[in-house]
């Protein structure tokens, strides 16, 4: 499913005195199948935008299209648990969405309520449980009985357990721990390959973005501010930290070589391993690296 | 001597009898002005340490001590005074209709004088970059605004202790940096002891000492250089090391003497340059 923006504007609390206006003329084009990063300061939209993917919000200017669903403020979408089914939402904070007695039946709420046959359920909660490194004792517990980055991992099972189109992820890794955090951008980058998923990163880890997308769009106060490859956006270090944004850490690292080497190491997507050499050669004067 | 501001002392908890143990024996302490960290996988008992602190919990087993008193139902009330925490999910403690007001309740609660409430609340809303935002309601801002706004609600009493629950994680790089520079400033200014529960490394590397938790027990304490170099242990237990330490383990496995761990930039750099100049 292509998901297109085009020139939406969303106001807050319309018509109020806290009238807010959220995200202002912002197009864009997510074709099927891709892995895009939204990346932005604080407050600058990210949420919002991801909150018309399945309908929560709509447009209050503009319309947004995710396959042949149209939202606009005047087109509201009948077949919203359709849409639902198919865009799959991560949210930023996860207690938002965990609300069973227990662990098993959250996850196992999605695909419930969209009809699956009980012996799918049962499959799909297995095997979500087991994608997200889960315990096998906390099965039984209540989500709210759970530590941080447990909740989390339950509300991504959740929402892995519904087999969605498209998965958008609002910092799904915040609260996780290092190794959770790898093993579950894993398990996202892995889906979307496999499966075709399209997949939507919402992110403060330029590092994930760099890695794990193959498009970027920057907003800056509800605007698109910039958008392209990974490799080619992130490593515009002015331009990223006017908007409280910077450019990931090996790309900083880089960067410093250079103003103290006088040598410039390109970034070519290379693993620590790599750097090392190069960095290794560049000690010992081998200058094959200019 | 060192003061010690908070100790545990062999501290055993869990959350219910029908539940297993998460804290099993912890002991530590903490000095006055200082910098700590807690990390750990998750559900390894950080925020457990963080609610019994503050007594929110109490241990089944164990002495917890805040500025030499033990923490009891009776001295508890007055213990608080002195501790300001920001929660992992903000939303939790906001309590007040306005921005401006949630900042304000810490401070009412204190017997601030008026007057001086309106320069703090004001004074740290500008420090956190909400200042646009004073009569918004914290629950309809972003997630990152909603920790900026926590945030500026312990900034604004400035308690003895600061416990922050991993209050940066959906903060934009920039604004972690910021808040970071600012809870380092208010330390020094004010003699805060400052305890950071984060799984951000290069947050970390920054502490004085680091704690570091595995299954409820305290698995290492020790300044962060010391605990980076044991990359296996950390491994071991869901953590990692940070970006310089694993360029450091590179660098050393391709022959590189490097004389100590640099833990940062700066600290490579300096070392790649000198053995640059020898070559
Ligand atoms: N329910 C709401 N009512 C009114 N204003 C809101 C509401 N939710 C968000 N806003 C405002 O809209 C703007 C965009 O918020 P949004 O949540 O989309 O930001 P974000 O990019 O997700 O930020 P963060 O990285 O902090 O999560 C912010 O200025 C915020 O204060
Ligand atoms: N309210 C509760 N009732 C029962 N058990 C709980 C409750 N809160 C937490 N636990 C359990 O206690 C253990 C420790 O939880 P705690 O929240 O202290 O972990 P944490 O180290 O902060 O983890 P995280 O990094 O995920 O935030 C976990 O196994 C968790 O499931
Ligand atoms: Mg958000
Ligand atoms: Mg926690």
């Amino acid at each position: 499913m292509d998901i297109i923006f085009e020139k939406v504007s969303y106001v807050y609390q319309k018509n109020t005195p806290f009238e807010h206006q959220a995200i202002q003329n912002l197009s864009f084009h997510i074709p099927s199948g891709a892995f895009v990063a939204i990346v932005g300061h604080t407050g600058s939209g990210k949420s919002t935008v991801i909150q018309h993917l399945n309908g929560l919000l709509r447009p209050t200017k503009g319309e947004v299209r995710i396959g042949e669903y149209i939202l606009s403020s005047d087109q509201k979408i009948k077949e919203l648990k359709q849409l639902r089914e198919k865009v799959g939402v991560v949210f930023q904070y996860p207690e938002h969405q965990l609300f069973e007695e227990t662990v098993v039946k959250d996850i196992a709420f999605g695909p419930q309520n969209f009809g699956v046959s009980q012996n799918e359920i049962e499959a799909r909660t297995k095997s979500a449980f087991e994608a997200v490194g889960l315990s096998e004792e906390l099965r039984e517990r209540s989500p709210f009985d759970l530590s941080g980055g447990q909740m989390r991992r339950v509300a991504i099972a959740g929402i892995l357990a519904i087999q969605p189109e498209v998965l958008v992820l609002d910092e799904p890794t915040a609260g996780l721990d290092p190794k959770g955090h790898r093993e579950i951008m894993s398990m996202f980058k892995r889906l979307h390959r496999e499966n075709e998923l399209t997949t939507i990163l919402v992110t403060h880890s330029m590092e994930d973005a760099l890695e794990y997308a193959d498009h970027v769009i920057i907003l800056d106060h509800g605007t698109k501010y910039m958008e392209g490859k990974p490799e080619e956006v992130l490593i515009q270090k002015d331009k990223l930290q006017a908007v409280q944004l910077d450019v990931p850490e090996i790309i900083q690292f880089l960067f410093r070589v250079e103003n103290i080497f006088g040598v410039k190491i390109p970034y070519q997507g290379q693993s620590i391993v790599d750097l090392a050499s190069e960095l290794n050669r560049l000690i010992r004067g081998d200058g094959s690296s200019e | 001597m060192e003061k010690r501001i908070v100790t545990f002392r062999n501290v055993s908890f869990r959350y219910r009898e029908s539940l297993p143990w998460v804290l099993n024996n912890v002991s530590f302490s903490i000095n006055a002005d200082e910098w700590v960290a807690i990390i750990g996988h998750n559900g390894s008992g950080k925020s457990t340490i963080a609610k019994l602190m503050n007594g929110l919990l109490t241990p089944q087993e164990g002495e917890i001590l805040v500025n030499g008193t033990p923490v009891t139902p009776e001295t508890i009330w007055e213990i608080r005074k002195n501790i300001g925490m920001v929660f992992q999910n903000p939303d939790n403690q906001f309590v007040g209709t306005t921005v401006q007001d949630d900042v304000a309740f810490g401070l009412e609660n204190r017997g601030f004088p008026r007057k001086e409430m309106v320069k703090r609340i004001k004074q740290t809303l500008l420090q956190v970059g909400m200042e646009a935002y004073t009569l918004h309601e914290p629950h309809r801002l972003s997630g990152g605004q909603k920790q900026r706004v926590a945030i500026a609600g312990v900034l604004a009493i400035a308690p003895q202790v600061i416990i922050l629950d991993e209050a940066t994680a959906m903060l934009d790089p920039r604004g972690r940096l910021e808040i970071m520079e600012t809870m380092h400033h208010v330390k020094e200014q004010h003699n805060v002891s400052f305890i950071m529960i984060t799984h951000d490394l290069k947050e970390v590397v920054r502490a004085d000492r680091v704690i570091v938790m595995s299954e409820g027990k305290v698995v290492e304490i020790a300044p962060p250089r010391d605990i980076f170099a044991k990359k296996e242990k950390l491994q071991q237990s869901g953590l990692d090391i940070p970006f310089v330490a694993k360029l450091v383990d590179e660098l050393t496995k391709l022959g590189t003497k490097l004389s100590k761990e640099p833990l940062n930039h700066d600290e490579l750099l300096e070392e790649l340059w000198t053995l640059y100049l020898k070559r």
